[in-house]
């Protein structure tokens, strides 16, 4: 399969961890990476071509810093714009069905702040769940998100084999040795469109 | 004549125009009224400052009327004229043959001949282009939609009048040739003269595309404005006596070539030269009007006369009132319409004096028809001022009532003087967002360059407050000052500052100074000419330096603003190097400040701030800031994007 990733950090200078993130899988065949705050500092999303880069692949990661919870601002223009009405969800709107969404985050809190009672409060699944939606609406189906907590406080070695980590998920899934659909999000139920595509 | 005469008799009309107008316009009256009674008063009947040659100079004068028409047909592009086809031919066909008939019927009741009350019908039916072209623009009403029905049945008139020249000889009973020899062609065969007025047409369109624009060039690259001026009045003087010469109306042969013109790029020059010409001989021919008003008649038989007049102006307005309901117009328009139009035209003169040369109507009639005629348009003012403010604020009062509104917004909202490298990229962004701009030049060739890739580019220096105001200064929102001679923007602010102050004004600025100079003349929107594209040609270098595209972004962002704003603070200081020079040091340390604290104070930065302080699972704030160098700085290698326009810079 083929994987686009979508990668968006504001201050590349500030980043550790996505940084790593990014060298464990550059130079993959078959895997793209997009840095969209090179592409679009200005943040002028060229919509048609976004779309063409999504048809040509079948796995799209969106790999960013968990800012506020979310994606950094620019990965949220891209969605706003280029997940367009009628052709990505809508009446008519099923040119993504049947492909793969993974989100590839990292956060500054450890994974113990990330539950209830915790600092956070929440689960990060449930902090992901628009990503979630956002990919059953396009018919898409959403995976386990791949997720590197705190990693600037990691022993270098160890922030290594965490980006180790996410180089053999991404190899994996390109070259079929991961089935994605059973590495679905928990409780992640196929959208009626994306079983019809495959 | 002498030429003391000459001199005096000038003296007096222009005297009379002035002191005319400056009352009129006073009383709120309308210039047009105050030429006809000033006419009056020095007229033969009453003080006799001027004497029988009324008919010379209103001959003179009437090529006023030429010039008029010559700039309406400037102002009509040859699809706006095609737009109104529906109302020329069918509003002032009908509103011809209509009138014709039903003052030829009131004629014969009279005991007229059938010739004779034809004629008489067809003479009536003409309105006042003059007067009420000029009384609909001074008051701002040539572009609602009543207005430019008057126009449409106006022009239709003026065409009408070339088949009523041909017509009457037919009516005549005695012998018709004797008054064809006015023209050259009069005594050539039938299909002969009409292949010489088709000539003479297709001359004025084919010299109009294709000869004048490098006339005009050639003119207008000597700098000299009388000459540019002088190949104007050359130039309508000369289609004026083609046309005589074939036997068509001057004034037609000037329209023609108007809307030849219109899409020419020295339209707003000629407009804005020959305007004041168009107005004198317009006072002028006003002045004959009221000079030639017989009060021997109107003395002897005022009952008559009188009764007349009042019955011809009512029956006009009748048939003018049923024609604009039956073209659907709502009551003010149509009352504005019918008012405006109820009275007979200059060509009414000409025409009577034609169908008198071929016996067509006798002595008494036609110095009866003159006086109606002449009464009529004297009239014609007054019933425009009670349509005004009388009739217009009874409709306006009544809810669901609405008045005339523009139906084109003929005015572009942006003018751009300048369209050298600079203006034209600014007009290009424009045109492609759907906004209209008047872009003026004031260098020949360079129109003649912009004009070969489709833009429309006028002739006409925009330091010259009428010139503006050709442009349409007056309506527009914006004006863009993008020439580059430093003085001359400033000029130019300082004119439309001035004059017109509600426009915007967005400046080109040569350098720092200029830019300085600018501020303190109060524009706001000042842009030096080539500080962008350094900006941008930096932001690029950081890049190529290898910065990531969105820092680089961002710096230059800072960058621009902070430069921006100092110039804003600097511009008093504009004479003072000393302080200019202490200012900048300032702020360039200022500005690295600026420039690195987005990378240098990673304690804001959502990356730092979430952390826990050493790995531990913690509940605690925000952690204090990494030790500088973890960050390891690793130059990457950014690859041009080849679909953004920045990659070509």
């Amino acid at each position: 399969m083929k994987l686009l990733v979508l990668h968006a950090h504001p201050r590349s200078k500030a980043s550790v961890v996505q940084r790593a993130m990014v060298r464990a899988i550059s130079g993959l065949d078959g895997v793209t990476i997009a840095d969209l705050y090179a592409e679009y500092p200005d943040f002028d999303i060229h919509v048609a071509r976004e779309q063409q880069r999504l048809l040509d692949h079948d796995v799209i990661v969106l790999q960013h810093p968990f800012y506020w919870y979310s994606s950094p601002a620019l990965l949220k223009e891209w969605l706003d714009l280029v997940l367009e009405n009628g052709w990505a969800y809508g009446p008519g709107g099923t040119r993504l069905a049947g492909r793969f969404l993974l989100s590839a985050i990292s956060t500054g809190g450890t994974q113990e702040a990330y539950r209830h009672g915790g600092r956070n409060r929440f689960e990060i699944a449930e902090l992901l769940s628009p990503f979630n939606q956002t990919a059953y609406l396009c018919s898409m189906a959403y995976l386990a998100p791949f997720v590197i907590h705190a990693g600037r406080q990691l022993p270098a070695g160890q922030l290594a084999a965490a980006a180790g980590t996410y180089r053999d998920l991404i190899v994996g899934l390109r070259d079929g040795a991961i089935d994605p659909l059973s590495r679905l999000a928990p409780g992640f139920t196929l959208p009626p469109a994306f079983s019809a595509k495959r | 004549m002498h030429p003391q005469d000459l001199l005096l008799g000038a003296f007096i009309y222009l005297a009379a125009a002035v002191i005319a107008a400056l009352l009129a316009t006073r009383l709120g009256l309308g210039s047009v009224l105050g030429y006809l009674v000033a006419g009056m008063v020095i007229g033969p009947s009453v003080l006799g400052l001027i004497g029988r040659e009324g008919a010379d100079v209103m001959h003179f004068a009437e090529f006023g009327v030429v010039v008029m028409l010559f700039l309406v047909g400037l102002e009509l592009r040859p699809a706006t004229l095609w737009a109104l086809r529906r109302p020329i031919i069918g509003l002032g066909g009908l509103q011809v043959a209509a009138t014709a008939l039903a003052l030829g019927a009131g004629a014969l009741a009279l005991g007229f001949g059938w010739q004779a009350a034809l004629t008489t019908g067809l003479i009536l039916a003409m309105s006042s282009t003059a007067i009420v072209l000029q009384s609909l623009s001074e008051r701002g009403l040539l572009k609602t939609s009543a207005g430019q029905s008057c126009f449409s049945v106006l022009l239709f008139q003026d065409i009408a009048v070339i088949p009523i020249l041909a017509l009457l000889p037919l009516l005549a009973t005695v012998n018709p040739q004797s008054a064809h020899g006015a023209t050259l062609i009069g005594d050539l065969p039938r299909w002969a003269q009409t292949l010489a007025v088709l000539a003479a047409v297709g001359a004025i369109i084919v010299a109009g595309r294709f000869l004048t624009r490098p006339l005009f060039r050639l003119v207008a690259a000597t700098g000299s404005r009388e000459v540019f001026v002088g190949l104007a009045l050359v130039m309508v003087v000369g289609i004026a006596l083609l046309m005589q010469l074939v036997g068509l109306s001057a004034a037609l042969g000037t329209f023609l070539a108007g809307v030849v013109l219109a899409d020419s790029e020295y339209r707003h020059e000629l407009e804005m030269d020959l305007d004041p010409f168009k107005g004198l001989l317009l006072a002028v021919f006003f002045i004959a009007v009221g000079a030639g008003i017989d009060f021997s008649l109107l003395l002897h038989q005022p009952l008559l006369v009188a009764g007349l007049v009042l019955g011809f102006i009512a029956l006009k307005f009748g048939i003018m009132f049923l024609l604009a309901r039956l073209f659907a117009m709502g009551g003010p328009d149509a009352c504005r319409f019918s008012f405006a139009l109820a009275q007979g035209g200059e060509f009414a003169f000409v025409l009577i004096s034609f169908a008198a040369g071929l016996g067509l109507l006798d002595p008494g009639q036609s110095g009866l028809l003159v006086a109606v005629v002449a009464l009529s348009m004297a009239a014609a003012p007054l019933l425009m001022i009670l349509d005004a403010r009388v009739i217009q604020p009874r409709f306006a009062s009544k809810p669901g009532a609405r008045g005339s509104e523009p139906i084109e917004d003929t005015g572009a909202r942006v003018i751009i003087a300048g369209h050298g490298r600079f203006g034209i990229t600014v007009g290009r962004l424009l045109q492609a967002s759907g906004i209209r701009a008047v872009v003026l030049d004031h260098d020949a060739e360079q129109i003649e360059v912009v004009r070969k890739f489709g833009f429309r580019t006028y002739y006409g220096d925009a330091s010259r407050h009428d010139l503006l105001e050709a442009a349409g200064a007056a309506e527009a929102q914006a004006l863009v000052i993008a020439i580059d001679e430093p003085e001359k923007v400033l000029q130019i602010v300082e004119t439309a500052r001035r004059h017109f102050p509600q426009l915007q004004i967005f400046a080109r600025a040569r350098d720092r100074v200029h830019a300085y100079r600018l501020i303190n003349a109060g524009v706001e929107h000042v842009y030096r000419e080539v500080f962008a594209a350094s900006v941008d040609l930096g932001k690029q270098l950081l890049v190529g330096l290898g910065m990531h595209p969105f820092e680089a972004h961002r710096a230059a962002r800072r960058f621009k603003a902070h430069d921006e704003d100092l110039l804003r603070r600097s511009a008093r200081h504009v004479d003072d190097t000393q302080r200019l020079i202490d200012i900048a040091r300032q702020e360039r340390e200022e500005l690295e400040r600026v420039l690195t604290s987005d990378a240098s104070a990673p304690g804001a930065s959502p990356d730092h701030a979430w952390q826990a302080p050493d790995g531990r699972p913690s509940d605690a704030g925000p952690a204090p800031a990494p030790p500088a160098g973890q960050a390891a700085p690793q130059p990457a290698p950014w690859p041009p994007v080849p679909w953004r326009a920045g990659a070509m810079h």
